[in-house]
């Protein structure tokens, strides 16, 4: 690819940059890994903790539904259940979901922008080793006892006199870490979009993936320190005699609640809005259309990271609060229904009279928009205080939230893996395997998540660790459980599907799927310095120019297949 | 109107809006009909189950969100189905080059904006009869009171004076719900509340230890109980039965085993289950000293038969 000529502004003001008069060899050996500081292997080595992570906690959730798979199961003693059920909502949000687009963010958007690496490499370095030991202090608690009060961490079961052991010190210490992780890769990621675009890329002009990520940061920067901040105050409750939430002593359980959720809710966000972002860069290349209202996308993006920071005590709706409190938090609630159904809308547009192709990504991208939905109109039952009081603390809720946790952002991660793998390894995965991969999660989700619903209005509340025969909810449970184990078959597939791959999968090309974005016109895997020369930007969608500039000089039409590797002529 | 304005840009291949104006017609009217016919059957499955006043409000906004839930699941669902399977790619498919529409995307944003507006209509319309406790069917002494008074205003208040209730303290410990009784003797009982049918019961709902929540899903929502605050609830029972219900807050490792229990019974009986209960623990109380006494004792001559060195507090010295 570097033979491609920029193309040529005479008339434009030159651009200061660095310019490089010798090329270092690429470093090699697992010391270069450790010692990195370039935003590629960053990118990588969080996906790939991110993924180590995902699997120990899905094995987590397949414990949880195997518990839960017959009445009366003695599986997990009530202790142990509760340790998994804490270690699986935390891992996979704090150390899957979150961190896990700060490693594509990471990986893509110098490479979308056209910079040759983030604002601050070495803090970038500094963030992922961070999250990285947020995690082993998290998962280190197993060898002596894990934290057991949920992800939520509820004072006062989660304060020393209900919750002695140290793992809730180990927790405190993981939410530090990852949390501080979280700041910095932020800070880095809004310095590095607004200050080291290629000429020409004006905000008009920026990927939907970077203003998804850059507004992922802004959440993260709003909402990460009141987290911080309570989790502070728990461990100075806890150790060192103070109360802020002990209410025998003038503290007040609703404060931890209050400090939790304005960080919860945005956090939900955090980890969705870089999905939708992700779609609206897969669905119009798979489409073979330009993105419809790209404005409308981005401003909708805006308004539900806006509305998303109002609306943190739906989660409170059945504690002591006034009904005037109770009201606008309902409100507010149902006001980011607009811009979500914006963004759906803008989707299906996007498909609408396209010529779509069925490649891994596409599918992934399309199960992720029928899930989400699913999980946004659940959500309006949920908005509603008094229906809530019913479905508050249920299985209801519990579907509610992997339908877009999981229908929002995990499928996404999947569809991220099989888009960018190429790019990252200079191969293909399998569109075979993914396709079978694809089909088993989708099915499997469903099957597990969707009988849920039912045994929330049936009466099961979340977080037990046993039910009684009587209770009625066993053959609910049985058909959950069996898709659980779908699900994780599916997730095997794609895993094994990267393994194989690395080595075997067909070799890619700069640009397998004649895609829009920049980080196209690099070889792949893209060299150090990423780019030899950064063109001037024209348009959203760059490597269409480019493409048309190519196939205009050489005369030669690019030969394309979906889902296999562009063959040149 | 989504879907028309939807087919707007496509209308000049008119071929395919008339299927998918088919679609948008009949299948939320098959739904709603089906909806309503399987209402009652599904309760507990697709709807919350309600037999206090309350939980049926409850219930009847929960279906109203249901219908229009899936009437939008249905379509865009559809629009989504249909786009991925009407424009595949396929030879001689040429890609549509649109970037955007800014009348559709006001028309789409519009929409949705009004659907909620009649959803928060409903929902404020419905929320003082959930809010606000009903009045009693009967008064104090267990008698019918003819018709109801209507009021309404937002936080929940007393039921007014001329009708009887029941307040009932409920208070949450690791692992078991302690109801106090009101009057003048000193009733309590746990796990299982006793209360007359036709009576409202207004509950103060407290914890002792960590944050559990109440809730009786026939009865209607659930409160949390929370340490150092007093939260409210109430229903009405309409029929003798027992309803049943389980903490909803994780509490600790015995969470799930933390019941709660609602019978209701007629008026007489749930007097006389008031005087036993009180005579009960009047009793109890009566015999605990002595009990203690006789466990003390009998734990004072072993340590003295043991010849040990404790001499201890035992009322032989």
């Amino acid at each position: 690819m570097s033979v491609l000529e920029a193309p040529t502004a005479p008339k434009l003001r030159p651009r200061p940059e660095i310019l490089a008069h010798t090329v270092r060899r690429e470093e090699e050996g697992w010391t270069s890994w450790i010692t990195t500081v370039d935003h590629k292997k960053l990118g990588i080595l969080y996906i790939a903790t991110c993924m180590v992570f995902f699997t120990l906690g899905g094995v987590e959730a397949l414990l949880i539904r195997a518990q839960l798979g017959a009445p009366e199961n003695t599986l997990l003693s009530p202790e142990k259940y509760n340790q998994i059920m804490t270690m699986h909502g935390t891992t996979m949000v704090f150390l899957v979901v979150v961190p896990i687009w700060a490693g594509f963010g990471n990986y893509l958007i110098p490479l979308m922008i056209g910079a040759r690496d983030m604002a601050f490499p070495r803090l970038n370095a500094w963030s992922y080793w961070i999250f990285l030991f947020g995690g082993i202090v998290l998962y280190a608690s197993f060898f002596w006892t894990p934290p057991e009060a949920g992800w939520t961490s509820y004072t006062p079961l989660s304060s020393k006199e209900y919750s002695a052991s140290g793992g809730q010190e180990a927790w405190i210490y993981a939410i530090h870490l990852t949390g501080l992780s979280s700041m910095l890769g932020a800070a880095n990621f809004i310095a590095t979009i607004h200050n080291m675009r290629a000429p020409g890329m004006g905000w008009g002009r920026l990927p939907l993936f970077c203003w998804g990520l850059l507004i992922y940061s802004y959440l993260i920067v709003i909402a990460i320190p009141s987290l911080g901040g309570a989790a502070t105050m728990l461990l100075i409750d806890r150790n060192f005699g103070g109360n802020f939430f002990d209410p025998t002593q003038g503290g007040s359980t609703m404060l931890w609640m209050h400090l939790f959720w304005f960080f919860g809710h945005p956090e939900v966000y955090i980890f969705v809005l870089p999905g939708f972002a992700i779609a609206s860069e897969i669905i119009p290349v798979f489409a073979r259309k330009p993105i419809f209202g790209y404005k409308a996308i981005a401003g909708a993006t805006a308004a539900i990271a806006f509305l998303g920071a109002l609306v943190w005590a739906h989660h409170m709706f059945a504690t002591p609060m006034s009904t005037v409190v109770l009201a606008f938090f309902m409100l507010s609630s149902f006001l980011i229904a607009i811009p979500t159904g914006v963004k759906i809308f803008n989707w299906i547009a996007t498909l609408w009279r396209g010529t779509i192709e069925y490649t891994t990504p596409l599918l992934f991208s399309a199960g992720m928009v029928g899930t989400f939905l699913m999980g946004g109109i659940t959500g309006i039952f949920l908005a509603i205080f008094p229906v809530d009081w019913q479905l508050h603390d249920t299985y209801f809720v519990v579907a509610h939230f992997h339908y877009t946790a999981f229908g929002g952002a995990a499928f996404m991660i999947f569809a991220s893996l099989y888009f960018w793998f190429p790019k990252m390894s200079g191969r293909m995965m399998s569109e075979k395997l993914g396709k079978i991969s694809f089909w088993l999660i989708l099915v499997g989700f469903h099957l597990t998540f969707l009988i849920q619903h039912s045994l929330g209005l049936e009466g099961m509340p979340r977080r037990i660790y046993e039910y009684n025969e009587t209770a009625g909810w066993h053959l609910y449970n049985v058909i959950s459980t069996i898709g659980a184990f779908v699900l994780a078959a599916g997730v095997m597939v794609t895993i094994y599907n990267i393994v194989v791959s690395l080595k075997r999968g067909v070799v890619a090309g700069p640009d397998p799927w004649k895609a829009n974005t920049l980080e196209w016109y690099t070889p792949s895997p893209p060299p150090p310095h990423n780019f030899d020369t950064v063109p001037r930007i024209r348009s959203l969608e760059p490597m269409k120019d480019i493409r048309r500039q190519v196939e205009e000089s050489t005369g030669v039409e690019q030969q394309y297949r979906a889902g296999s590797p562009m063959m040149r002529a | 109107m989504i879907i028309d304005r939807l087919t707007a840009p496509v209308t000049d291949c008119a071929r395919s809006s008339s299927p998918l104006r088919l679609i948008a017609v009949a299948a939320p009217a098959a739904l709603f009909g089906a909806l309503l016919a399987a209402q009652t059957a599904t309760a507990g499955v697709l709807s919350p189950q309600a037999e206090s006043p309350n939980a049926k409000d409850i219930k009847f906004l929960y279906d109203m969100v249901a219908i229009v839930g899936l009437i939008i699941f249905v379509v865009v669902e559809g629009l989504l189905f249909y786009a991925l399977w009407k424009y595949r790619a396929k030879k001689g498919a040429v890609a549509a080059q649109i970037h955007g529409n800014t009348r559709l995307e006001i028309g789409w944003t519009v929409a949705a904006a009004l659907i909620l507006v009649v959803i928060t209509i409903v929902t404020f319309i419905k929320m003082p009869a959930i809010i606000n406790p009903a009045p009693s069917d009967i008064d104090a002494n267990g008698n019918p009171v003819a018709g109801s008074l209507e009021f309404a205003s937002t936080d929940q208040p007393d039921p007014p004076a001329e009708s009887a209730e029941l307040n009932i303290k409920v208070d949450g410990q690791q692992y078991v719900w302690r109801y106090q009784y009101p009057g003048p003797k000193v009733v309590f009982s746990y796990e299982e509340m006793v209360v007359p049918v036709g009576m409202t019961v207004t509950l103060d709902i407290s914890s002792d230890d960590v944050a559990h929540s109440f809730w009786i899903p026939a009865l209607g929502g659930k409160m949390d109980a929370i340490p150092g605050y007093i939260n409210k609830l109430w229903f009405k029972t309409t029929r003798p039965a027992t309803y049943v219900g389980q903490c909803a807050e994780l509490c600790g490792r015995n969470h799930a085993n933390m019941y709660s229990r609602v019978r209701a019974v007629p008026f007489d009986e749930y007097q006389k289950w008031y005087d036993q209960q009180a005579a009960d623990i009047e009793q109890s109380n009566r015999e605990a000293p002595k009990q203690r006494q006789a466990i003390e004792k009998a734990q004072g001559e072993q340590s003295i038969q043991g010849g040990g060195s404790a001499g201890g507090a035992s009322d032989d010295q």
